[in-house]
């Protein structure tokens, strides 16, 4: 006879159900992070510098190439490997901070119109649609024109393009907050309008930002990615993956495939990953924006 | 109704005035204009006449309006480069776009539906998780990296295709896939979306109740209505990939409004970037003002709607 094993109930503080959890892409995103983080240590050589007698070398298991450079060497015979190491750098420094700054201000603005009302969320509203209504990527193309290209700018010019998605949908999320028992309540007790929107209505927005931030990362590298490729990005010779590849189209004619073919798998592999956390975090902690 | 088309012809005019000010605010907020609009190394006398044309030493409102009246005849400044007005090289620029736009189009249409319908059709089984990996996979490659890598198979490789330039339908198909293949994506989760929310609703239970085969139920009766906002989404796509197309045009040399913002930027000619984001975002608010007089002219539950 089959002994009963007890059947342990969770608190439902602890319920957070860990069976599909994206374990791969977690791990992809850390791996990329712990990268940046020990590129120095690393990379086996400069990222910047090459000598010229080894340009367009092959990776190594191809004929031609040798085991000093895995990965083969680029126009200015610098080293492929050392390249992607340091651009995992930029795409995760220029991506977190752009996510976090869009972030930050998209959701203080979403809270401060929705939760205001009146004029206040007319002007925000009006402002956030317009910027919704230029092309993401000609719009960033247009400020470095003005601004002109740098990392610093980059994190900028990502950050005044992409804090519009997160404004509209916090905004949302505040109106049918702003009718529930709790906030009512606060507002009979006395609180100010601002302690309101700080203690009470920013802890509930917070997942939502975190699912929209997480599946924005994809995007913003992808068009820092873009913006590098361009010309418009990254200033040369620091290695930014969107960089490589446009450095990568003047051996690609004569076959040199590495030089397109490799960070073109990073940028893919970092925003694939991004997209299954993103998805598997929208599903776990945010039911409301399971439809977007 | 013609109450609701008013209003909505009003925010759309609200929101191009809103546009025009914001890149205007830009341009003038962030230093001296003359820099940007003024050829670098130009003669003094230029300076003037561009400082005398825009009238930079006057109030900025004054400066504003000067600036919109020059946008609303069609006076978007003349290229540094080309030397002719901006809007006679972006119309000449525009129909390339279009084209490489609707076959991108036609081609993310014919892939995104019938795998949209297959995924909601068999939800759960495998052409389901099959038509999954194929979204996240469409929504997270770079579209220029999907041309480069097209072109490192069909000709570098193949042979098969050029890799660059236009004229030809071969010359159309590498470019209209890389444009395409992310809105196949798009148009796959919301044909599937569409589609199970149709085959849920109570007209499709009364039609498999009496009796229709199913290959009836799902071609006649419910791919047409789910079809609706896929169609819609389509519409605007079409306005987005035309100005989106950046990367792809520069990566295959296509001669579209892309490479012209391409071109733009490499030779510093600020008066062609300026045009191709203000046109572009006026072509996105007049579409959405088209769908949404179109949408009320068909459904009056959103007209009467406040």
């Amino acid at each position: 006879m089959a002994i009963e094993t007890p059947v342990v109930e969770l608190s439902p503080r602890f319920s957070f159900r860990l069976d599909d959890f994206p374990l791969l892409p977690t791990l992809i995103l850390t791996g990329i992070a712990l990268v940046a983080l020990f590129a120095g240590a690393l990379a086996p050589h400069d990222p910047e510098v090459g000598s010229l007698a080894a340009r367009f070398r092959p990776p190594a298991w191809q004929a031609g190439g040798s085991l000093e450079h895995l990965l083969g060497t680029d126009h200015l015979g610098r080293d492929v490997l050392s390249r992607l190491i340091f651009g995992a750098r930029v795409s995760v420094v220029v991506g977190f901070t752009a996510v976090v700054v869009a972030g930050a201000t998209g959701t203080l603005l979403g809270i401060i119109s929705g939760y205001l009302g009146g004029w206040v969320d007319q002007v925000i509203m009006r402002i956030t649609d317009t910027w919704l209504a230029l092309p993401a990527l000609t719009f960033a193309i247009f400020l470095t024109a003005i601004v002109g290209p740098s990392e610093m700018n980059i994190v900028i010019i990502l950050a005044a393009v992409y804090w519009t998605r997160y404004a509209r949908v916090i905004r949302g999320e505040v109106l049918s907050l702003k009718e529930r028992e709790f906030v009512r309540l606060a507002v009979v007790a006395g609180c100010s309008k601002w302690s309101i929107m700080h203690r009470h209505i920013l802890p509930n927005v917070l997942n939502s930002a975190i699912v929209l931030g997480t599946l924005m990362l994809g995007v913003v590298i992808v068009t820092e990615a873009a913006l590098s490729f361009l010309g418009v990005g990254v200033p040369p010779p620091k290695p930014a993956w969107g960089l490589m590849l446009a450095d990568g189209k003047k051996g690609m004619m004569v076959g040199y495939w590495w030089l397109t073919v490799l960070p073109g798998l990073c940028i893919m592999l970092m925003v694939l990953s991004a997209n299954l956390l993103g998805d598997w975090l929208r599903v776990k902690l945010d039911p409301q924006l399971r439809q977007l | 109704m013609t109450h609701y088309i008013l209003r909505r012809l009003g925010y759309s005019l609200v929101s191009l005035l809103l546009l025009s000010l914001t890149i205007f605010l830009f341009v003038r907020v962030t230093g001296d204009p003359t820099t940007l609009l003024v050829e670098p190394g130009a003669p003094q006398a230029d300076v003037d006449a561009i400082r005398q044309r825009f009238g930079l030493d006057q109030p900025i409102w004054v400066q504003y309006w000067t600036f919109l009246a020059s946008l609303l005849t069609g006076d978007f400044g003349n290229s540094f480069y080309y030397r002719t007005p901006v809007l006679d090289l972006y119309l000449s620029r525009l129909p390339n776009s279009l084209l490489l736009a609707l076959a991108a189009m036609a081609f993310s249409l014919l892939i995104g539906i019938p795998s949209g319908i297959l995924a909601a059709v068999r939800v759960g089984g495998f052409w389901d998780s099959a038509g999954k990996t194929f979204s996240l996979l469409g929504l997270s490659l770079p579209s220029f990296w999907v041309g480069l890598v097209l072109i490192l198979i069909f000709s570098v490789s193949l042979g098969w295709l050029p890799s660059s330039g236009s004229g030809t339908v071969w010359h159309l198909l590498m470019p209209a896939f890389a444009l395409g293949w992310y809105f196949a994506a798009a148009h796959m989760r919301l044909t599937r979306s569409s589609m199970l929310e149709v085959l849920g609703s109570e007209y499709i239970k009364l039609a498999r109740l009496k009796g229709l085969p199913e290959p009836r139920v799902i071609a006649k009766h419910a791919f047409k209505n789910a079809l609706i906002p896929v169609l819609t989404l389509a519409g605007i796509n079409l306005v987005i990939m035309i100005n989106v197309a950046v990367v792809v045009e520069t990566v295959f040399a296509w001669p579209g409004i892309g490479r012209l913002l391409y071109e733009g930027i490499t030779f510093r000619d600020f008066p062609v970037v300026q045009a191709v984001v203000l046109l572009g975002g006026a072509m996105i608010v007049l579409v959405n003002l088209l769908i949404d007089i179109l949408y009320a002219l068909i459904d009056p539950r959103i007209r009467l709607e406040r």
